[in-house]
């Protein structure tokens, strides 16, 4: 009965999830992630960012509207289902949101593991599932003003591979 | 049914309104249902709830399907297809 809840504690803190405005930097979280845990041999990054142009149109800036509460618990039951698949040590994901300019930082997948494999795999499927499961929006900003990003069917389809 | 509503991106804006609490008639039992109360308000909600959009939804703040059933005091979400990353 006792050792319940220290597993379940011990599970929380190998996966954080953080959904902030300020940027990060690759550097710190990664040693920050592997800090005395020498069992890892593999870390696997995945850094998103602004690109200046998307369907055609040149963008000039975008804001990141999310639902909080849902965000964070959809990011937690990403990486347990990448828990699930591979044995991984440990697992960050930072998502930015509000307004973010071309070459911005927009989010963060790093994972832990003793091998490269686990640790390449499940760094793209956390990712992949972000992108068609967490609920994140973007609007850009277009000499044509603004819009709300279309979803893509490439998205969808990159999230079937894993089923 | 007493429900917490939510609207996202570009339903909040097309609807103006980022919430609401709502109390809905004995005939609305699923998602779908609820959809479909909220279009029959009129403009905006008729076009921006038009069974032709690709809408998502969330019941207390978990991505369902259309006929998944209501509950009691449930927080419900509508918005467009995710596209952060």
């Amino acid at each position: 009965m006792h050792s319940f809840p220290r597993l379940l504690a011990a599970k929380m803190q190998n996966d954080f999830i953080r959904v902030q405005e300020a940027d990060f930097d690759l550097t710190t979280e990664v040693k920050t992630l592997r800090k005395n845990d020498p069992r890892v041999g593999a870390v696997v990054t995945f850094v998103g960012t602004v690109r200046d142009m998307n369907d055609g149109s040149q963008v000039k800036g975008m804001t990141l509207e999310h639902y909080p509460g849902m965000t964070e618990k959809s990011l937690e039951e990403i990486i347990q289902q990448a828990r699930g698949r591979w044995d991984l040590y440990k697992t960050l994901v930072i998502h930015r949101v509000g307004p973010l300019l071309p070459e911005d930082q927009i989010v963060l997948v790093a994972v832990t593991s003793a091998h490269r494999g686990e640790a390449f795999a499940a760094c793209e499927f956390i990712m992949d599932y972000l992108k068609t499961a967490a609920p994140f929006w973007k609007k850009e900003e277009t000499p044509e003003g603004s819009k709300w990003v279309d979803a893509r069917v490439t998205d969808d389809a990159a999230m079937a591979r894993w089923k | 049914m007493k429900l917490e509503l939510r609207f996202f991106a570009s339903l909040r804006e097309g609807l103006g309104l980022s919430g609401e609490s709502i109390a809905t008639p004995p005939e609305v039992k699923t998602i779908a249902d609820l959809r479909s109360h909220l279009a029959e308000r009129g403009n905006p909600w008729a076009e921006v709830l038009a069974s032709t959009k690709i809408i998502r939804c969330a019941l207390n703040q978990e991505m369902v399907a259309d006929s998944t059933p209501l509950v009691e005091g449930a927080e419900v979400a509508f918005f467009p297809p995710v596209t952060g990353g």
